[in-house]
This record gives structure tokens, C-alpha cells and sequence, in this order.
């Protein structure tokens, strides 16, 4: 079986810029979901989620509660909501206080996306002014998943990825442009490593 | 190397079925089927606070400890809110529902999960300000009576009062939000002649029972951590406590669509999710469409 199955990300300040270089570098056909918490203001309408949509051959929306998370879609977190992953894959939404000021939190999914996919998750941290996410990428290592961070001295804000390299031992630092090229890589090559096993 | 992952064997998975049968073992409170992520990582707060080994320990402690219990019952429930939580919600209740309501002499509205009570005050706000004050009577309900205590008192840090005016003025209110409560020092007291038309009770919508014949319903962002089965149950619940026409109103993430009741609803607003229970058959209100018995009598 091959061993990555999801990818987190989460973005603050700086965040719709980020996601801007990160998405367009995603296929429609990328093999894994991507669940991203962006850190936005209470609001009503799903622009955010649409002018996204438009960016990225992979399919943006909102998380719905109970939805169960699919390859080749990217999961926004609704905001004034948590994210968190289910064991058997499947989200779910939350109204408990913020973390770290933070609603949605980047720490909720990271962690219980950790519980759910183990050593199979890739967690990304992006930029950001406050340290959401370090915690959280920490539980992704600890269960044996792979830890990402954006270089803080190229970062828009270089606080939040900064905070995670300290929290954390990170597999590697990336600057922005090179995060989507790597993922669509990583998991290319763990296709190709899938088949050249079947042949075995 | 990578580590096993399997959740079903997983040690603190199972530690944690085994406390939550506990708890509804010892206390009757079920939260076997509310979202495990979500009971974890309340769990997991607890067990950091309380610097015990592990879930199991835990489990060992609530069961012979009546007043830890009761902190991680507060735990267990949400207990975060805010008055006019999604302005649009009650922009939406002053235009569809309203008008509705003052068509009934009486009015009955059930706030299920209350929690620490702000969108109750809110929901009793803004029925007075639409003349209905003196044609209702609201019941306000929730599993934890800690927090049931809490809204009754109606007492709220006085730094959430900025962003509550803002929800209120966005709401469409066109009074002074200032008049509905007392600042005093730290705290914001809710003018208290507004519970003279609240029932604060203790009611779950897990295990108990359906409540009266109300005109609305309001459950916001507690079908949320509830499995499919268990939001089928609170359902069906809700349609059998409201009259035919009723309102029910779920939280902005919250729909009846992929539940067992779709059909018995019609949507007023998809937006504000405001749900509308259909009418008999006959179009008359009040009992469910006669059938014959098989001996040809109604």
C-alpha cells in the first residue's frame, strides 16, 4: 500500500497570496485530498472557496460535516468552524473555543488528521503571524507522517512557519513555489514505486 | 521506520470506548456516538490538566469521583457561543419566521442545547422587539446543568459585548444593544426581566424524550457532533415535538439533507437554514391525517 494518503496545510496572514502559488501547481488527477485551514474573519458569502476553485485543475469546497474526504479535492475549512478528521475519514465540524485565538485552528486538524492517517499524512505550514500549527505538526511527526515548512525567511509572514521549526524536527523547508511541485513529485514517485512492487 | 497504524487496535481507542461506556454505565450521559475526534481531544485536555497516566485511569477516577465527572461533563459539552452568532440567522428569523408566529395567539419556542444561554437572550430580544413578548414562552434546554446554571444567570465577560452590538446591529436589531444588559466591573449582566419568559431545563436530546407542541425550534451547532443515527433520532424528536408549520432551525453548517427527514420539511431558507415542517395531507393543522382501522371505522 502506498504510504501517503492526505496532505494538511495551514495558512494565515498572507494566506490567500500562498494559496494562490500553491494550488494552480496541483493537477486535477493529484491522488490525495488536500484539507487546508485559512485563517479568515467570520463571513457569510463562500467567495474565498470559488475565486479558489478557479486557481486549480483539483476541485475546491467547502468541508461539510460528515462529508467523507476523497483524492483529488481540496477541503477548505469553513470559517468560525474547526476542521477535524475522523478515523474512518470523514469530517467533521466544531464550534469549541478558539485555539490559539484561532478558529478554525490549524492544531484541530493537524492533530486529529495525525490520529486518522498516521504515518501516511503530510502536514504543511505556511505563512502566518502566530504560532498555530507547531503543535500540531509535531503530532503529525510523532505518528510517523511528514513534516513540511515554508522557509519563514522568504514567508510573506515568517512567525507561524518560524514557530514550527522550532517546535518541531521538519523533514524539509520549502519556499512556496516549490511545495506543489513537491507534492505532485512525492506522490508521483510513490505511484511509481507502487507499480514497480506489483511487478515483483 | 514507519510506525503501525491501526486505529482499531489502537490503545488509547480503546481506552476511550471503554471510559465513555463508563460514563453511560455509571452516569447515563451517552456520548458513545457523538464525534470521536472530537470526544478525544476533549479527553486528551482533561488528561493533560489532570496529569493522570492515561484514558484508562481516567475512567477509573469519574467512576468514583462524582465532582471530577462533573468537570468532564463541562468538558464534553460545547460551551462556547455568542449572542447573534450569524446576524444573517436572525436577520432571517425577523423576516420568514415572525410573521408567522404572530398569525398564533400563543407561541411556543424550544431552544435545544442552550448551552450558557446567549442565543436564547438573542432569540428573546428579538421577539420583543417584534411585539411578541406577551404571546410566548420560550424553553431553553441543555444536558449540563452547570451550564444551564450559567444561563440562567445570564453574567458574560464584558469583552465579548463589542463583537455581540456588531452581531446585533447586523442582525437588522434597531434598538440600543446597550439597554440589554449591565456592565458591572469585569462582567456583562443580560437585563433580567428578558428570563421572564425563559424555562431554563434539563433535557438530552440523546436519551430523553419529545418536548410539548412548539411553533419553532432552534438547535444550532450541536447536530454537528452528533453520528448520522444520532442527528436521525434528534430529528425525528424535533418534527414530533413541533406542530405542523413549525419552524426548526439548524446551525449554518447543519442541514437535513443525507438525514431520514428531508421529506417531512420544506426549506424557507437554505442560507439561515430554516426548515418548516410540512402540513397534513389535508392542509388542516393539528393531528396526523385520519386512516381507517380495518373494521372500516376512522
Amino acid at each position: 500500500m502506498a504510504r501517503f494518503e492526505a496532505v494538511v496545510a495551514g495558512v494565515s496572514s498572507g494566506g490567500l497570496e500562498a494559496l494562490k502559488i500553491l494550488l494552480p501547481a496541483l493537477p486535477a488527477e493529484f491522488p490525495a485530498p488536500l484539507i487546508v485551514v485559512y485563517h479568515q474573519g467570520p463571513r457569510r458569502d463562500n467567495f474565498i472557496v470559488e475565486y479558489l476553485d478557479t486557481l486549480t485543475g483539483m476541485e475546491v469546497r467547502e468541508a461539510e460535516e460528515k462529508e467523507a474526504v476523497r483524492p483529488g479535492v481540496v477541503y477548505l475549512a469553513p470559517p468560525n468552524y474547526h476542521l477535524l478528521v475522523e478515523e474512518d475519514r470523514t469530517l467533521t465540524l466544531s464550534t469549541e473555543k478558539r485555539v490559539c485565538f484561532a478558529r478554525p485552528s490549524i492544531d484541530v486538524l493537524f492533530e486529529t488528521a495525525a490520529d486518522a492517517y498516521g504515518p501516511g499524512l503530510v502536514g504543511l505550514v505556511l505563512t502566518g503571524a502566530n504560532h498555530d500549527g507547531s503543535s500540531g505538526l509535531r503530532r503529525i511527526k510523532e505518528k510517523g507522517g511528514l513534516a513540511l515548512v515554508q522557509n519563514p525567511l522568504t514567508a510573506e509572514m515568517g512567525r507561524m512557519p518560524q514557530a514550527a521549526l522550532e517546535a518541531v524536527e521538519v523533514d524539509l523547508i520549502l519556499e512556496l513555489e516549490e511545495a506543489g511541485p513537491f507534492l505532485v513529485g512525492l506522490f508521483r514517485d510513490q505511484a511509481w514505486a507502487g507499480r514497480l512492487s506489483e511487478k515483483d | 521506520m514507519t510506525q503501525e497504524h491501526d486505529p482499531v487496535r489502537d490503545v488509547e481507542n480503546i481506552e476511550v470506548s471503554l471510559l465513555l461506556e463508563a460514563i453511560h454505565g455509571k452516569y447515563g450521559y451517552d456520548f458513545r456516538q457523538y464525534s470521536r475526534a472530537h470526544i478525544k481531544r476533549r479527553l486528551r485536555h482533561r488528561l493533560l490538566c489532570s496529569k493522570m497516566e492515561n484514558m484508562a485511569a481516567m475512567m477509573h477516577r469519574l467512576l468514583v469521583d462524582q465532582e471530577f465527572f462533573d468537570t468532564l461533563l463541562l468538558d464534553l459539552s460545547i460551551n462556547v457561543t455568542e449572542m447573534f452568532r450569524d446576524p444573517w440567522f436572525y436577520e432571517a428569523v425577523r423576516k420568514e419566521v415572525v410573521p408567522l408566529l404572530r398569525t398564533y395567539p400563543f407561541s411556543r419556542i424550544w431552544h435545544a442545547g442552550c448551552s450558557s444561554g446567549e442565543e436564547v437572550y438573542s432569540m428573546a430580544i428579538l421577539l420583543k422587539e417584534a411585539d411578541l413578548w406577551d404571546r410566548i414562552q420560550i424553553y431553553a434546554t441543555d444536558l449540563n446543568e452547570v451550564v444551564l446554571k450559567k444561563a440562567k444567570e445570564g453574567i458574560y465577560p464584558i469583552e465579548a459585548i463589542r463583537g455581540w452590538t456588531r452581531n446585533y446591529q447586523k442582525s437588522g436589531g434597531r434598538e440600543s444593544f446597550a439597554d440589554y444588559y449591565t456592565a458591572h466591573y469585569e462582567s456583562a449582566i443580560i437585563d433580567l426581566t428578558l428570563r421572564n419568559k425563559v424555562v431554563f431545563a434539563d433535557h438530552n436530546l440523546v436519551t430523553d424524550q419529545t418536548f410539548g407542541e412548539m411553533h419553532l425550534i432552534v438547535c444550532r451547532n450541536v447536530l454537528i457532533y452528533f453520528s448520522r443515527q444520532l442527528q436521525n433520532r434528534a430529528i425525528d424528536l424535533f418534527k414530533n415535538s413541533l406542530v405542523p408549520g413549525g419552524f426548526l432551525c439548524l446551525g449554518s453548517k447543519e442541514s437535513l439533507r443525507f438525514t431520514n427527514h428531508e421529506g417531512e420539511f420544506e426549506v424557507v431558507s437554505d442560507e439561515a437554514k430554516i426548515y418548516r415542517k410540512k402540513m397534513n395531507r389535508t392542509g388542516i393543522p393539528g393531528r396526523a391525517s385520519a386512516r381507517k382501522g380495518p373494521d372500516g371505522q376512522v
